[in-house]
């Protein structure tokens, strides 16, 4: 069958699914939606639809995530008028009453409706509208949660691998010349521009060369390729056949992560449809370009993300790095030239062949093309995937999209670009995001964590943390960065129990440069960026751990205790019952308190108590 | 009832003898016996012609592998940052102490064992537990006595 009767064929079964009188539902069943229940519900409606013999006129569909992971589990119902709803916090129990309401009644469930999709209804606002959604721009996350990704069709009909039968029409300098055009800069953390890295593989020679995918997301915090492998696979598998087919390489491989089952089952199921369809194999499209992708799962070490120990994982070694030049482009997976790019990467590649490298260059600032897509997270009322156009303000993010602060209250500072970055604190929040501000306030890009804080987080924990990620996932093949970040976390472990003194800051900063100029990967030369930046700007708090022995956001244990609110305190002995070590004594007449050497601070009692007679101090 | 044991000669000739099956090797190997035993080791670095040593070197560096059967409920919690921040380490100490074990145990009558995990990618649910491959979302001390009790 030719591609064109192929896309065809698919038209018809897109169309078939978008016909706007035959009912549907879609449950957002990415691995946030099934944590949050998304199986569970999509039973329930399994049941329902039996119970009202609805069974056969009415499709249930499993589709990715729309990254308002907040609102989970997702669930969207086209009734028989055509009108498509968005519910939210769907649970089995509201499942009878969605069903009786849209499906048999025609009326709109009001009080789980969220947005409605394809239509203005004067009670429920279009999802276009809603401030969340407003501000962004869907390039990398144009299917997510709208088509079912496991079947090739959907993406088909969406124009799926046009961009790559585009590429073939271009030749491979061209492509290479697009990519230059939009400006695209990896996604991965370090922006290097994808057209060029693509250039130097091309023009190494070479009998054999590679194409990776880079999917070993392990930053923590950071979960956007996760939720595109999940949502839209196809994406990131057509990237990757163009990367190859520009570079001159005859096989790719897919390096993801084994905690990512659900994207592993996707991404192989989409390989093995892609073969099916002649998408991928032999002579592809009728052309003289053959290519095969293989799946490699990481197995859980973050270092791996560094491409040269990527590179030695796949052969089969400890993923320790070695050092560039030669940089795989020229010298890469068994010697040979190798362009290795980050999922979000190449989920962008398909758009920029098919719309043009200059129509994605319009999108974003002078030298960060495009859009960026971030795992929003922490104390923000509205946490999930945005993808949003390069340029636009840290407090537009928090505030317009993220719908700002859980429980109103204010923000202290935003943590951008995982144990490589920085913070970032409030009175910078109106700097447009791009590479280079996000540099010059002493953080990074990265792949897109943004952590959002509020007071009740201290600055030296977050800073222990992220060094303590870092030093647990050194290689150890470099001393700078083994011996190094080890130093720099006794001192924190000091500071965070009151035991530090004012050198400590000096001593912290001289092991941090020396681990930046001297370590032998990228890991080792930004493990000490929180450090630094946290240094930078909230130098006070870690003063007050020193000199006062004090930790204002009562984090750190050996600078806080717990002690009972007399006059809260209803004596129902709630917190007694839960105390894990029998550390509150006492009667009911007398009263009851906190023995502070047997408290072993884990906070239970202050979870429990239900009238806040609990204090932290 | 006796469960046959899966057969690991199965498993190695599906596979060729290039270095590089080394670690999907290791890692259906691990999915099959759910942990690599000092036998299982020794097969694998005969079929890749590599030595023990070698095998173990490579094994040892991911945090994937284990070497001692995992307890019949694997518990895992989530270090991401977003559950950091939400308070994940309460919620290790809280299962610890309830399973009697610490990070990287095994119960000593097999029920439960422990692990640490640096990002599930679920966020947005934190601070997140995941048991037996099913995820637990905005865990709290108290839900995590809980699920324990019910897996006992």
């Amino acid at each position: 069958m030719s591609f064109a009767a192929r896309q065809q064929q698919a038209q018809i079964v897109w169309q078939r699914f978008e016909q706007p009188d035959r009912p549907r539902i879609l449950i957002g069943s990415a691995t946030c939606g099934r944590a949050a229940g998304s199986l569970e519900v999509m039973a329930a409606f399994a049941a329902e639809l039996a119970k009202q013999g609805l069974t056969e006129s009415v499709d249930v569909v499993e589709v990715g995530c729309l990254g308002m992971c907040y609102a989970e589990v997702l669930v969207e119902i086209r009734g028989r008028d055509g009108k498509r709803v968005l519910y939210q916090s769907v649970e089995p129990r509201h499942v009878e009453a969605l069903v009786d309401a849209q499906l048999v009644r025609g009326e709109v469930f009001a009080p789980l409706a969220l947005a409605v999709m394809n239509d203005t209804d004067e009670t429920v606002p279009a999802f276009t509208d809603l401030p969340m959604i407003q501000p962004q721009v869907r390039i990398v996350l144009r299917n997510c949660g709208i088509i079912d990704p496991t079947n090739i069709d959907h993406y088909l009909a969406q124009g799926g691998y046009s961009g790559m039968a585009r590429a073939f029409s271009l030749g491979p300098e061209q492509v290479i010349e697009e990519m230059k055009a939009s400006g695209l800069r990896g996604r991965g953390g370090a922006g290097f521009p994808t057209g060029v890295k693509w250039g130097f593989a091309r023009s190494s020679v070479a009998d054999q060369k590679y194409v990776i995918c880079n999917a070993d997301e392990g930053d923590p915090g950071a979960y956007m390729d996760r939720s595109v492998l999940e949502g839209d696979p196809h994406s990131v598998i057509e990237g990757l056949i163009i990367a190859g087919y520009a570079i001159g390489a005859g096989r790719g491989y897919m390096y993801i992560r084994a905690e990512y089952p659900l994207a592993v089952e996707r991404v192989k199921k989409a390989i093995e449809q892609a073969y099916e369809c002649g998408l991928l194999g032999k002579n592809i499209l009728g052309t003289d370009f053959s290519f095969d992708i293989d799946i490699r799962l990481g197995a859980g070490a973050f270092v791996c993300g560094e491409e040269t120990a990527l590179i030695a994982s796949i052969e089969g070694k400890r993923g320790t790095p070695r050092p560039r030049p030669p940089y795989p482009s020229v010298s890469g997976l068994w010697g040979k030239p190798t362009a290795i790019n980050n999922v979000e990467t190449l989920a962008n590649v398909p758009y920029i062949i098919l719309e043009g490298g200059d129509k994605f260059a319009l999108i974003g600032t002078e030298k960060s093309k495009g859009t960026k897509v971030f795992a929003l997270t922490g104390k923000v009322r509205n946490s999930g995937l945005v993808e949003v156009p390069m340029g636009i303000t840290l407090r537009e993010i928090v505030f317009d999209i993220g719908g700002g602060m859980l429980g109103d209250k204010p923000i202290k500072a935003v943590q951008t670009g995982g144990p490589s970055g920085g913070v970032i604190p409030v009175d910078q929040l109106d700097t447009p995001v791009d590479y280079e501000n996000l540099q010059k306030l002493g953080s990074i890009m990265g792949s897109g964590g943004m952590i959002v804080m509020d007071e009740s987080d201290c600055i030296v924990d977050i800073a222990k943390f992220y060094l303590g990620f870092c030093v647990e996932e050194s290689c150890g093949k470099c001393a700078p960065c083994r011996i190094g970040g080890y130093q720099m976390l006794n001192l924190l472990n000091g500071i965070a129990e009151g035991a530090g003194s004012l050198e400590d800051l000096d001593k912290l900063r001289r092991v941090a440069l020396a681990m930046q100029r001297a370590s032998l990967c990228a890991l080792g030369q930004t493990a000490a960026n929180p450090v630094m930046s946290t240094l930078r700007y909230f130098e006070q708090e870690y003063r007050e751990h020193i000199v006062n022995r004090k930790c204002r956001s009562h984090k750190c244990r050996s600078l806080m205790t717990y002690s009972i609110i007399q006059d809260k305190c209803k004596r129902c002995r709630v917190c007694v019952i839960n105390c894990p070590v029998n550390a509150i004594e006492g009667d009911r007449e007398k009263g009851f308190f906190i023995d502070v050497s047997k408290c072993v601070k884990c906070g239970k009692c202050f979870e429990v108590c239900k009238f806040q007679a609990i204090a932290k101090e | 009832m006796t469960t046959e044991q899966p057969d690991l000669e199965n498993i190695l000739t599906a596979y060729g003898r290039e270095r590089d099956n080394l670690i999907p090797l290791l890692q259906e190997v691990q999915d099959r016996f759910r942990y690599l035993s000092p036998e299982a080791v020794q097969a694998v670095a005969d079929h890749l012609e590599l030595s023990a040593n070698d095998v173990y070197g490579v094994a040892t560096f991911y945090a994937q592998f284990r070497f001692v059967p995992p307890g019949l409920h694997h518990i895992k919690v989530c270090e991401g940052t977003a559950c950091h921040v939400r308070g994940s380490d309460r919620i290790l100490e809280s299962i610890s102490r309830a399973t009697g074990i610490a990070p990287g145990q095994t119960s000593s009558n097999g029920q439960f064992s422990l692990e640490r995990v640096a990002c599930f990618g679920s966020c947005a649910l934190a601070p997140v537990v995941v048991v037996d491959d099913k995820v637990y979302g905005r865990m709290t001390a108290a839900k995590t006595n809980k699920l324990i009790e019910d897996k006992k």
